[in-house]
């Protein structure tokens, strides 16, 4: 029986997870997860893009409420009133990719948020030692000044007091810390200093989650590698059962491999270019190019620097730039609909017109019958589902949202149409029929820069270029896609 | 080289309103050196302590990322208040304005809870706030209690007071609100407000906090005004809701992140109060007053606009 | 109640014209029936200022979150004193006055973009200081000033057609004017786009730094107009003629209905509103209540109009 009055000296702590699932509307992003943790040992969470490895943590950290199934820490059932609060007294903590530092308040300072009991005479000045202490333990001559605002920091700094941070403790018990990605801003000493920390927890009695797509970090570090893909753990194996070829094929699975390469396209090489553009990552030595007609896709892990070349290349339509060019008008499909697309006000009709308003005026006015049968002619040809498109645009589902948004970039007169991952959350009826209006669009002579965090949509290109920390890492024709090659590239 | 730069652009930031103010001192010492006398700093910052303790009351708001349109007329409602119900009757007096205290705090309830723009409400509040005080003092008169007159007009020799009474207030401010343990707590809601939620800490109590701290300074500042122009009226103050928020900002504020700073603040309500003695002493029209106040607001966050620029 | 919603949702200006009418029946009640055509009358010629303010700050808050023209005050000052100035009480001078006046206007609308995008600064500290400078500006140049407005002025802005006043003639066909460029051209789209979510209209091909600049120029043209009238209106210029408008150019635009978040604007309800503001005016001297009165009314009106829409705020 676990000692409940000591925690901190119990030998072992186990986290018990059992069937947990999560749905966010369509998407199923945890199917069923089956998953024990131990403290003191390092796991190695590995998987592709959407495989549901940060929906977990959200679920461990207390920051998500599964749907269904069991949550045990030592034998105590966590029922709905799992919190982030109540993760934290349990001795859970979780270093996600959003920092969650305050800026305008010193890293000592920062320190002090997460422990109540840092208060009283002195506070400043003990809050001052522990995260110094932990930071030199962690990442000896890191040259952070404890009395630093946390915004004046770089951004790897930043990374290592939030990891640092982690790992102070007060009077509560420390079990288990999550780290989501966390050599992700680190250079290659700092990141060898923290998973050299790492290894050194299991004495500690600490258990350590760790998120990487550096797979190497994962294999050198972890006791066991957890490879989760589709919402399900599919593999749970000591680390020394695998080696890099081994891990990215469990990743991929072999179902999807046959689907490439079937459909014959012609090939639009002769064709002029109309996008030149170079990745400013250091060390990047490819340049991608997009031909007229061409459907050209971004690929590899999300947020690798794939957004950040579509919005170049739509900065370089308005402005020139030294390092890219483009040579016609650009529209862009936002992916994030909410932050970069929907104009929650508005009906349906006018965020379908906005970008091509110019083009139905009459004399200085917009002509609102104009405007009716543009709206009224793409939700034919998209197929939006709505009874009235003079409804708001909230009212449709999210894949409507979606396809509104197609409209407006078709319907426009751009030759080069941007796509920001824009099939998140939709369903797959929708996706066929878009891929559909894609080629259809693409055969009329439009330019497609797709970037998509999906396998099955790299096949629909005819061209993929995958990016790995900003940089181009492969440039792959139709003929030579394989998922096994976008996963090679991409780790 | 990057550390450094970084680190440079944070010393400028904190050096900026000193050197303004050093400047502007040095300009008015050089036109007129008979002003360098304990006599002449006390003229020329008679208002000056009135203006501190307002400016600070905008600062606490500032530091949560809202913003306060209603200090001016909320001053001048506490001085009314002062010259009628706390000189004729302390005890109603007294009371009256710790339900305005609590009013503010209500206030901060309010736009915590209906998430509403600060802004709107605050414009609201000072219509109300000037209604009370034009229906208790519907034209310029009563008088100050015999205290308070006496408080503010002490003068000790060889010490200008309204420096060391603004010297007294920035640091009573920097200790409660940058040193202490729960100064740090409400600072963070202003900076990562998710973050803080997801830690546990309560936003409504912070912000109730800092608008009822924003009300005990309006408190202060309207006393301290009446104290030094011994009568009150309605409209005795309505400017400070413009010149708290300028002496914010001049003093190193910002608007969002909840980067605030009471000693730099003071040192901004300072150069503000001074810049219409240097126009007078620069033979130029006191009708500019006003206006060489908007310019040194330009140029400073000009030259902090154009080092961040530099800097990234 | 449930009725009540489709009206406040769909038409949140209904609430301005209701208060509004609600004023005029209790102000003609006091009255006993007498006086109810010349209230109105009096209401339509003095809303019309606050309209014509009101209608700018109304782009310039739609422009979105921390959107803001505190230098109305000092346009409106400034554009009278210079109006009157060059007028110089002489009808022929007259069309210089005007553009010269309005010349002012635009100058302090393209200063406040300038110091917007060029230094960063945030709308509120950037119109807040150039308004500094306007000020004393006017204070300097407008100091002494005993000019009367040219005759002809001051015939044009009292005068009335069909007994209705020409200013409120005049601002009714800003506000249609304004409603238009709203809904029907390009230009007004984009201004509702950017308030709804700026990032989102740059990427939609939307020139959202243009956009700003023309609806900060256009809220400084509108208090340029406004000083002129004004000026005409109430026979020549005083240095404190735009105090009044700061508060209640903002309080037009919430109490209209306009999002105070950006994105949607109401312009009848700008025309309620101000109608409204000045009608509870009347009624409240009309029962002999102070000003006291009436300024803590109209500040508990505010707060309870914007609590009552504020949901709308948090849905972001």
């Amino acid at each position: 029986m676990p000692n409940d009055k000591e925690p901190v000296m119990s030998p072992q702590s186990v986290i018990d997870l059992t069937g947990v699932t999560k749905s966010f509307g369509a998407v199923k992003a945890l199917a069923g997860v089956d998953l024990v943790l131990r403290s003191g040992e390092c796991l190695g969470l590995v998987g592709h893009n959407g495989a549901g490895k940060s929906t977990l943590m959200n679920v461990l950290a207390g920051t998500l409420a599964p749907d269904a199934g069991h949550l045990r820490i030592d034998d105590v059932e966590l029922d709905r009133s799992y919190s982030v609060f109540r993760a934290h007294a349990l001795g859970v903590r979780c270093v996600f990719q959003e920092l969650s530092l305050c800026g305008n308040l010193t890293v000592a300072e920062n320190t002090r948020l997460l422990h109540p009991r840092l208060r009283g005479w002195n506070w400043r000045k003990r809050a001052a030692a522990l995260i110094g202490a932990m930071l030199d333990d962690i990442f000896p001559g890191h040259g952070i000044a404890v009395g630093a605002a946390v915004a004046d920091l770089s951004i790897a700094q930043r990374q290592m007091v939030e990891i640092a941070r982690a790992f102070t403790v007060t009077d509560e018990s420390l079990r288990f810390v999550i780290l989501d990605e966390p050599t992700s801003s680190l250079d290659a000493a700092t990141a060898g200093q923290l998973l050299a920390f790492v290894r050194r927890q299991e004495a500690r009695g600490v258990g350590v989650i760790l998120i990487s797509h550096m797979l190497h970090e994962i294999l050198e570090t972890a006791d066991r590698v957890v490879i989760m893909r589709d919402g399900r753990v599919i593999a749970s194996e000591a680390a020394s059962a695998f080696d890099r070829e081994g891990l990215v094929s469990a990743m991929g699975g072999l179902s999807h491999q046959q689907e490439c390469s079937t459909k014959a396209r012609s090939p639009a090489r002769s064709s002029e270019i109309r996008v030149r553009a170079q990745p400013s990552a250091p060390g990047n030595r490819r340049e991608l190019t997009a031909r007229a007609g061409e459907i050209v896709g971004l690929g590899g892990l999300a947020a690798h620097g794939q957004t950040d070349l579509l919005l170049s290349v739509f900065r370089a339509a308005q402005r020139r730039s030294p390092t890219v060019s483009v040579s016609d008008s650009v529209a862009l499909v936002a992916g994030d609909r909410q932050r970069d697309g929907i104009f929650p006000q508005w009906s349906i009709t006018q965020n379908i017109g906005l970008r091509s308003l110019k083009a139905m005026r009459r004399g200085p006015l917009i002509d609102p019958g104009l405007e009716d049968r543009f709206a009224e002619d793409w939700r034919a040809r998209i197929g939006i589902r709505s009874a009235d498109l003079k409804d708001g645009i909230l009212s449709l589902s999210g894949g409507n949202q979606q396809k509104a948004l197609f409209a407006r970039a078709l319907g426009s007169d751009a030759r080069i149409i941007l796509m920001d991952d824009p099939m998140r959350g939709v369903d797959v009826a929708t996706k066929r029929e878009v891929y559909r209006l894609i080629r259809d669009e693409a055969d009329k002579g439009r330019t497609f820069l797709w970037y998509t965090t999906e396998m099955e949509e790299l096949y629909e290109c005819d061209r993929v270029y995958v990016f790995r920390n900003g940089a181009i890492t492969a440039d792959l024709d139709q003929d030579q896609l394989t998922e096994e090659r976008i996963l090679h590239a991409s780790f | 080289m990057f550390q450094s730069a970084i680190l440079s652009q944070s010393v400028f930031r904190a050096a900026l309103p000193a050197v303004t103010l050093i400047l502007l001192l040095a300009t008015i010492f050089t036109l007129q050196p008979r002003a360098m006398s304990v006599f002449g700093i006390n003229l020329m910052l008679n208002l000056a302590v009135p203006i501190a303790l307002a400016t600070m009351a905008q600062l606490f708001i500032i530091a949560i990322n809202d913003l306060d349109l209603s200090i001016g007329s909320f001053v001048g409602l506490v001085a009314c208040i002062g010259a009628t119900w706390l000189n004729d009757s302390p005890l109603l007096g007294v009371a009256a304005l710790a339900a305005c205290v609590l009013a503010y705090a209500c206030l901060g309830a309010l736009i915590h809870i209906r998430r509403l723009p600060s802004i709107v409400v605050t414009l609201g509040m000072s219509f109300v706030w000037l209604g009370l005080a034009v229906m208790l003092l519907p034209t310029p008169g009563g008088a100050s209690p015999t205290w308070l007159r006496q408080l503010m007009s002490f003068r000790a020799p060889y010490v200008p007071v309204p420096i060391v009474a603004s010297i007294i207030i920035a640091a009573a401010v920097h200790y409660g609100l940058m040193r202490t343990s729960y100064g740090t707590i409400l600072r963070g809601f202003g900076g990562n407000p998710q973050a803080m939620r997801r830690s546990g800490w309560s936003m409504l109590r912070a912000t109730m906090t800092m608008y009822a701290l924003a009300g005990l300074f309006g408190v202060l500042a309207g006393l301290a005004l009446l104290g030094i122009s011994t009568s009150a009226d309605a409209n005795i103050a309505l400017r400070y809701t413009l010149l708290s928020i300028a002496g914010a900002i001049l003093g190193g504020c910002e608007f969002v992140g909840g980067r605030v700073s009471p000693v730099g603040t003071v040192l901004g309500v300072l150069t503000l109060a001074l810049a219409g003695s240097a126009l007078t002493f620069l033979r130029i029209s006191p009708d500019w007053q006003v206006g060489a106040q908007g310019a040194i607001l330009i140029v400073v966050l000009a030259l902090r606009a154009a080092v961040a620029r530099k800097e990234s | 109640m449930t009725r009540c919603i489709p009206l406040s949702t769909g038409k949140p200006w209904f609430w301005s014209f209701a208060a509004a009418f609600g004023a005029w029946g209790l102000l003609v009640l006091f009255l006993n029936g007498r006086g109810a055509e010349e209230a109105i009358t009096a209401a339509l010629a003095f809303a019309a200022f606050f309209v014509i303010v009101g209608l700018g700050q109304m782009m310039v808050i739609t422009l979105g979150p921390g959107n803001i023209d505190l230098s109305i005050p000092a346009v409106i000052t400034l554009s009278g004193c210079v109006a009157m100035r060059v007028m110089n009480g002489q009808d022929a001078a007259i069309l210089p006055g005007v553009l010269a006046a309005l010349a002012c206007g635009v100058a302090v609308g393209g200063f406040n973009n300038l110091l917007i995008h060029l230094l960063r600064m945030p709308p509120i500290i950037a119109t807040l200081s150039s308004s500094f400078l306007v000020q004393s500006a006017a204070i300097s140049y407008g100091r002494g000033l005993q000019v009367q407005p040219p005759q002809a002025l001051q015939d044009f802005a009292t005068s009335r057609l069909y007994g209705i006043p020409i200013n409120a003639i005049f601002a009714v066909l800003l506000a249609a004017t304004v409603g238009v460029m709203l809904t029907r051209t390009v230009y007004g789209r984009s201004v509702l786009a950017v308030g709804q979510n700026a990032r989102a209209a740059w990427l939609a091909g939307v020139h959202v730094g243009l956009v700003r600049c023309v609806t900060y120029v256009l809220c400084a043209l509108f208090a340029s107009v406004c000083g002129v009238l004004l000026a005409g209106f109430s026979g020549g210029a005083s240095l404190d003629m735009g105090q009044e408008y700061l508060l209640a150019s903002i309080a037009v635009v919430v109490i209209g209905g306009s999002s105070v978040a950006g994105g949607r604007a109401n312009v009848p309800g700008i025309w309620g509103a101000s109608l409204f503001l000045f009608l509870l005016v009347s009624m409240l001297n009309t029962l002999g209540l102070g000003a006291g009165i009436r300024l803590t009314l109209t500040g508990l009106i505010i707060i309870a109009v914007i609590t009552l829409a504020g949901g709308e705020t948090s849905q972001r």
